[in-house]
């Protein structure tokens, strides 16, 4: 399968998983290696780095790219602080920028994520930014240097699947950098659905966290995203409004006359 | 507008009447909506609903995973000091008790800091009585700059302050702020509050939301259940957290629903509470407001606390001394309320990972 480039570093899995959620740290290795995913994500504000079993980080390979995020950041600042303490905490210069001052919906603050971006791309970072999927938004937060544009597919942890079709799509048409769909995404076949749109990959958490099963789930969400990336790639036939008979019933008059 | 207006609106509410008249097909039809407004909440906590706990359970369940996942949140209270000049009928550090006062000297909460972090946890919520005198805010911010060295998220539990004062302790370090209505009901409010400066309904209920625009990150609330017939005060505190949650939504607001526990003193006139009516509780709060986190403390049991992890349940003391000094001297000053899961952090850990569910000691850092 094609490679997924961001910041200058080639993928082999399009598949991003998160690590909040889970019933039990020790599960996460398992997950890993069963969707063989290269990109994990944690909130930086639940890493201990004083105890080592209560320690996130021991759990998850080294050769895994760490997408620290600034999840409890209520603006841009926050944001900033806490991707500078990731980095100071040798978590790489990966930063997922989340900047949410909902706590109703957990909805992101668009405009704040774009300050924060501007700021951190200019630091070196490689910046993710999670947004609500719009067009102007989007637009800039690649003027401001962002890596990849995470719209949410639905409001994170509902599972709904990808209620923001028709705004993702545009930002999928009309961004050059690569769309990472994230958040929202509850099945296999949403994963899918939003990789035959033209996604370059998608970013999985509760989905998998919450499933009975994390470990077949992920490693379900993974053949997903490969079928669909792969559709993709081999180009959809049209959709039509009618069937279209193999044996049509008007062909003779196309025949000339008879 | 304060939440004293939407309390009004409820004053002279018939509640009576009003759970008379919701039906069980009501309770079904409400259950089955994505978003639920005031009166549904409230006919989720009527006698009715009673009969539909598992279908709420389920659907509770099903929220709190979707907004929380697997994971409880850990902390533990750390008492500074017990010296109060309020007589409140209910509580054990009543000035009128003769109860051993205690407060901890710098040096005696460093200690007790030191033996609390090294349990693994990383939140601490610091509780003193209300006096001015003993208890000063100055005394408090230098307690908060000791509490930094060794916790992530320090939490207040104190009295009553101004918005000017909440800037200033979270300048010092302090994230999250718990200050309980106590009861919503504002005779018995009275009724209770016999003395002292928390007999001001007004300015206590108005706490909260000082806290929330002095850009405090959490704030809890709650009714101490017991003093009034729960249902009302059930009701009462979900509007607050409504309330709260729609005008600062910067804030992460919680929820905590305490029962009146056994205390020095004595209290006789408690409104009954039952472990079902305290589950009812929980299960319509989250269908209500399915973002806000929910705290159980030591004061429920550990079995029943086990049983509440998969119903909504967000965050729960661990490992839990009432006592001033009691993680840490022989010289400890007395409880406020006698605490009913004894078990250490340790046992708590184990538990809330035997119930399928990851136990977080750390979900917030010094920013």
């Amino acid at each position: 399968m094609d490679k997924l480039v961001i910041g200058g570093v080639e993928l082999k899995s399009r598949l991003l998983i998160g690590t909040g959620k889970f019933s039990s740290k020790k599960i996460i290795p398992d997950v890993i290696k069963s969707c063989e995913t290269q990109v994990v994500t944690m909130a930086l504000r639940r890493v201990d780095l004083k105890a080592k079993e209560e320690n996130l980080l021991e759990y998850i390979p080294k050769d895994i790219i760490l997408l620290p995020n600034t999840s409890g950041a209520r603006n841009a600042e926050e944001a900033v602080r806490i991707a500078r303490l990731a980095r100071a905490m040798g978590c790489g210069n990966w930063i997922k920028i989340e900047v949410i001052s909902d706590n109703k919906y957990l909805l992101p603050d668009n405009q704040e994520t774009i300050k924060a971006t501007e700021i951190l791309a200019k630091e070196g970072f490689v910046v993710l930014p999670y947004m609500s999927p719009d067009l102007m938004a989007a637009k800039r937060l690649v003027e401001a240097g962002a890596a990849a544009v995470m719209p949410l597919g639905a409001p994170i942890g509902t599972n709904r699947g990808i209620k923001t079709k028709e705004l993702v799509q545009i930002l999928i048409d009309e961004i050059d950098l690569p769309i990472i769909v994230d958040a929202g995404i509850g099945r296999p076949s949403e994963a899918a659905e939003a990789m035959e749109m033209g996604a370059e990959a998608v970013l999985v958490n509760t989905a998998i966290a919450t499933a009975n099963d994390p470990v077949n789930m992920a490693k379900a969400f993974s053949f997903a995203v490969k079928a669909g990336r792969i559709a993709y790639l081999s180009k959809l036939g049209p959709t039509k409004q009618y069937a279209q008979a193999s044996s049509p019933l008007t062909g003779f008059l196309n025949e000339g006359e008879l | 507008m304060s939440f004293y207006n939407c309390y009004e609106k409820f004053k002279n509410f018939d509640y009576d009447s009003f759970f008379e008249k919701v039906t069980e097909s009501d309770i079904l039809r409400i259950l089955n909506k994505n978003k639920i407004d005031q009166y549904e909440f409230l006919a989720l906590l009527s006698p009715v609903a009673e009969n539909f706990l598992e279908e709420m359970a389920q659907r509770a369940n099903i929220l709190s995973l979707q907004h929380f996942g697997k994971a409880i949140l850990l902390f533990t209270p750390m008492y500074l000091a017990n010296h109060c000049i309020n007589q409140c009928a209910y509580c054990g550090y009543n000035i009128n008790n003769n109860i051993k006062r205690k407060k901890l000297t710098l040096e005696e909460i460093e200690k007790e800091a030191i033996a609390i972090a090294s349990t693994g946890l990383r939140h601490i919520l610091i509780l003193t009585g209300e006096s001015p005198k003993d208890t000063p805010l100055s005394y408090i911010i230098e307690a908060v700059k000791i509490l930094k060295k060794y916790f992530d998220s320090i939490g207040i539990e104190l009295y009553p302050m101004t918005e000017d004062e909440y800037k200033k302790i979270i300048e010092a370090g302090v994230d999250s702020l718990t200050i309980y209505q106590e009861v919503y009901d504002e005779e018995i409010y009275d009724r209770v509050h016999i003395s002292g400066p928390k007999k001001d309904y007004h300015f206590r209920l108005d706490t909260p939301e000082r806290g929330c625009m002095a850009k405090m990150r959490n704030v809890n609330i709650g009714a101490l259940l017991g003093l009034n017939e729960w249902r009302r005060e059930a009701f009462l505190t979900g509007l607050h957290a409504d309330y709260l949650q729609n005008k600062y939504p910067d804030v992460a607001i919680s929820i905590s629903p305490p029962r009146i526990r056994p205390h020095a003193g004595c209290f006789e006139d408690v409104y009954p509470v039952t472990d079902k009516n305290l589950v009812q509780y929980m299960l319509a709060l989250r269908i209500f407001l399915p973002y806000l986190g929910i705290t159980i403390s030591t004061r429920e049991s550990a079995g029943l606390r086990d049983n509440l992890i998969p119903l909504g349940v967000t965050k729960m003391s661990a490992g839990v001394s009432t006592e001033v000094g009691g993680h840490s001297t022989d010289d400890k000053g007395e409880g406020q309320f006698e605490i009913s899961d004894i078990r250490s952090v340790e046992e708590v850990k184990e538990a809330i990972l035997s119930k399928g569910y990851q136990p977080i000691f750390k979900d917030w850092m010094h920013i």
